[in-house]
């Protein structure tokens, strides 16, 4: 149990080498990356490139995704899906803003937002599943063998939706999610242990549609978030549409049809790389009338996208603030994401910490690297006690209250995982529900956050107004994600909790996609699931045998037996293929065990300062 | 639960901050999940629970005020959700006065030296405040407790002005 899987040097058995994966998920280009022979690299795909631009395409019949589908973006822009991590967990009203901006047509799913296709309607979890999925593939394929675990790379800034969204997409890619990583977290890893750099550090991370600013702190291995800030909908993407209206000033087309979108975009990023070397860009492009022609120089360029870059400062200089730091503080300014290659964008950066900023590791790789070494920690290759990643919640969380306010239950920036417990009460006789609203944010107004979730209570007993008193416990885990459980206190009874999530899939809209996806057909589905019990019947058994080794001590010699025997009947139903007998037995032998379990945690804590109690009580 | 404990520290308010960093590195280097992603379900989801507490003990003990508040709960006196007004006319007119200097400080024509001064007034206030309330807690008489729990309630309005003089301080600067 808990106690033994920490304590190196104990596993029962040697550990064969386990297969992970590092995945960068980004809004350009995505990548994947392990560790092999004690180093972390990019995997490359068959044709050679580790860099998988984020672009799915739908055929009638096919799905292609990367440099293949890209090349099709101009040609078939309605079909071809790019920059899909702008709209994860995002409802359709949110994305109008992009409605002009996308060459292709978004729809109201429900109030999501999704994508009409020539495949029919497809919603950017799918899309990114197929990203995934694609790039898991690339990781089997030069591993050799199925991967056992995946670390996911998502932006320090993105909300629980978001990340949620992600995760269901890699569900549905059927990947095995370790964690969710935050970018500038993966970078530091990445640079970290390069370098064995200590002190206080800032990521600057500007990715094609993200903008991320985060504080660390290094020292010995610990990796701790002080603060992160940024903008979820502001990248690269944002100057080359700033491009993009220059050019139709000077060709003057108005209004442009998806195809002429895509060309005019993909013309506006061209021009936005080469003034990273050059000084003057020239470009043609087709009109109603003929054929435009022009030319960009690089002072033009950094007026059309200074009112951008200054924005991203100012996020420097609020994130800042909340660390109580100032930019003299800070040591190391490590630069993230294709972006930092622009010019004004490091002069700015390097002015506003006053020092040069670390470009060693290649700025799209770096991410994906960071990710590869934690993944290979998490899997269990590296009996690794040394790193420790301590990361925050980057928006707060609050309670919709009287009047349309918000009540904030969990402010941004603490350290994660996090749990805090609020007591409401019932104001009508006999009332046995009660609606919550979980919104994040930082404004004061409900209409002005994002609304999370909308959580309803059922099943609270019958009692006077005022009588039941109901605790509801917020809990955000490592992976910034939020659950929430409700209990009764004078009963003890556990209120029955309904979550409708305002932007995001419900578990069974996921496992309906699931199901419908034409990668699992029915059979496939029912085996990943007995796979999936099975794992976890082993994980179960493993970690009930070592604590019985261990702590023994703490059962009465019947608790013992029945332990034993439930133990034996999990072993033995597991060699079956009956899933839902295997469910049965880990859940029988996890409630045989929560009491031992709670002891162990008892003991563990207190002994885990052991050695410091001698001389201050 | 008993914070102090946790940490395995003396329940007093003179607490060493750097011993408390260290054994909270320690604690979580142990129960963060990262540590256990090989585990069961429920043990993994114990390691979360955990790990939260773990954070919210340091949390408490590291800001004075909390520390202070979660030392008189254990006491058996808990003011941490009360709602009361106290009565102290001496102390109220000092605050009003300290809040009408902060809402001119945008009029002033030298924002920065009345910033300044607030601040100082502020920061002697609260040291003051706080080394009472570090005596009347060693104390650890009944009624010492009562005396504390109005140190704290009159250091959370000091709190509170420093945290709006910061915010008008940032919108000057923006």
């Amino acid at each position: 149990m808990l106690l033994q899987i920490a304590e190196p040097g104990q596993s029962a058995a040697p550990h064969q080498h386990k297969l992970a994966a590092g995945i960068d998920l980004g809004t350009t280009n995505s990548l994947v990356a392990a560790v092999r022979s004690g180093e972390a690299k990019t995997l490359v795909n068959a044709q050679g490139r580790d860099m998988l631009p984020s672009v799915v395409r739908y055929t009638h019949d096919k799905v292609i995704v990367g440099d293949a589908a890209m090349a099709a973006a101009v040609d078939d822009a309605d079909n071809t899906i790019v920059s899909v991590k702008r709209l994860m967990g995002k409802g359709y009203s949110e994305t109008l803003a992009l409605k002009d901006k996308v060459p292709y047509q978004l729809i109201d799913q429900q109030g999501l937002v999704a994508i009409n296709t020539a495949q029919g309607i497809k919603n950017p979890v799918e899309v990114s599943a197929e990203i995934l999925a694609t790039l898991a593939n690339t990781a089997s394929e030069t591993l050799g063998g199925e991967l056992n675990g995946v670390v996911i790379t998502v932006p320090a800034y993105f909300d629980d939706a978001q990340r949620q969204a992600t995760k269901d997409a890699a569900k549905l890619a059927g990947l095995n999610v370790l964690r969710l990583l935050n970018e500038p977290t993966a970078a530091a890893l990445a640079y970290g242990l390069d370098s064995g750099q200590e002190g206080i550090i800032a990521v600057y991370d500007l990715g094609g549609g993200t903008f991320d600013i985060s504080i660390l702190r290094l020292r010995r291995g610990v990796f701790e978030v002080l603060a992160t800030g940024g903008d979820s909908a502001l990248g690269g993407d944002d100057f080359d549409h700033a491009i993009v209206s220059y050019l139709q000033q000077q060709s003057g087309e108005v209004q442009l049809s998806h195809q002429q979108m895509r060309q005019y975009l993909t013309t506006a990023r061209s021009i936005k790389e080469q003034l990273t070397d050059s000084d003057t860009v020239s470009f043609s492009l087709p009109t109603a009338g003929g054929v435009h022609s022009g030319t960009l120089n690089k002072a033009d360029f950094e007026q059309l996208i200074g009112a951008l870059v200054k924005k991203t400062i100012r996020a420097c200089r609020q994130v800042l603030r909340d660390a109580g730091l100032t930019g003299e503080d800070i040591v190391k300014v490590v630069m993230v994401g294709g972006s930092t290659r622009v010019p004004l964008v490091r002069s700015e950066v390097a002015a506003f910490f006053a020092t040069q900023p670390l470009t060693s590791i290649d700025p799209d790789k770096v991410v994906a690297i960071g990710a590869a070494i934690q993944a290979n920690v998490l899997v269990g290759n590296k009996a690794d006690g040394d790193t420790l990643l301590l990361d925050v919640i980057p928006l707060s969380l609050g309670l919709e209250t009287m009047g349309g306010l918000t009540e904030k239950i969990i402010p941004r920036n603490t350290v994660i995982p996090v749990a805090r417990a609020q007591e409401f009460t019932t104001f009508k006789d006999g009332q046995t529900a009660m609606a919550l609203h979980v919104v994040q944010g930082e404004r004061e107004l409900v209409d002005d956050c994002r609304s999370l979730a909308r959580f309803e209570l059922r099943g609270i007993p019958p009692m006077p107004a005022g009588g039941a008193h109901i605790r509801v416990t917020f809990q955000v885990d490592a992976d910034g994600l939020l659950s929430v459980t409700a209990q009764e206190k004078s009963s003890g009874v556990q209120a029955n909790i309904q979550v409708k999530p305002s932007y995001g899939l419900s578990d069974d809209q996921v496992a309906t996609m699931l199901k419908s996806s034409m990668q699992y057909a029915r059979q496939d589905m029912q085996l990943r699931l007995l796979r999936e019990q099975q794992v976890e019947a082993e994980r179960v058994l493993e970690a009930v045998s070592q604590a019985l080794k261990a702590d023994a001590a703490l059962l009465s010699a019947q608790e013992h037996t029945d332990i034993n025997q439930a133990l034996a009947e999990l072993a033995r139903v597991k060699q079956g293929d009956d899933t839902a007998a295997i469910k049965a037995a880990i859940e029988h032998t996890n409630h045989l065990t929560d009491d031992f379990a709670a002891r162990r945690m008892d003991q563990s804590v207190r002994s885990a300062l052991t050695g410091h109690n001698v001389d201050e009580v | 639960m008993n914070y102090f404990q946790l940490f395995n520290l003396p329940a007093q308010f003179d607490l060493d901050l750097t011993e408390l960093g260290s054994r909270y590195l320690q604690l979580q280097r142990r129960f963060h999940p990262d540590q256990h992603s090989a585990g069961s379900e429920r043990d993994r989801l114990l390691a979360v629970q955990q790990t939260a507490n773990i954070n919210d003990a340091y949390h408490s003990l590291k800001q004075p005020l909390l520390r202070a508040e979660h030392l008189l709960a254990l006491r058996g006196l808990k003011i941490s959700h009360e709602q009361r007004s106290f009565n102290d006319p001496q102390f109220l007119m000092q605050q009003m006065e300290l809040r009408e200097q902060l809402a001119d400080i945008a009029q002033s024509d030298d924002a920065d030296a009345v910033i300044d001064s607030i601040e100082r007034q502020l920061q002697q206030q609260k040291k003051q405040l706080l080394q009472q309330l570090a005596t009347a807690l060693d104390a650890g008489s009944a009624e010492q407790d009562q005396l504390a729990a109005d140190l704290i309630r009159k250091l959370k309005f000091f709190f509170k002005l420093q945290q709006e003089l910061e915010l008008t301080e940032q919108q000057l600067q923006d």
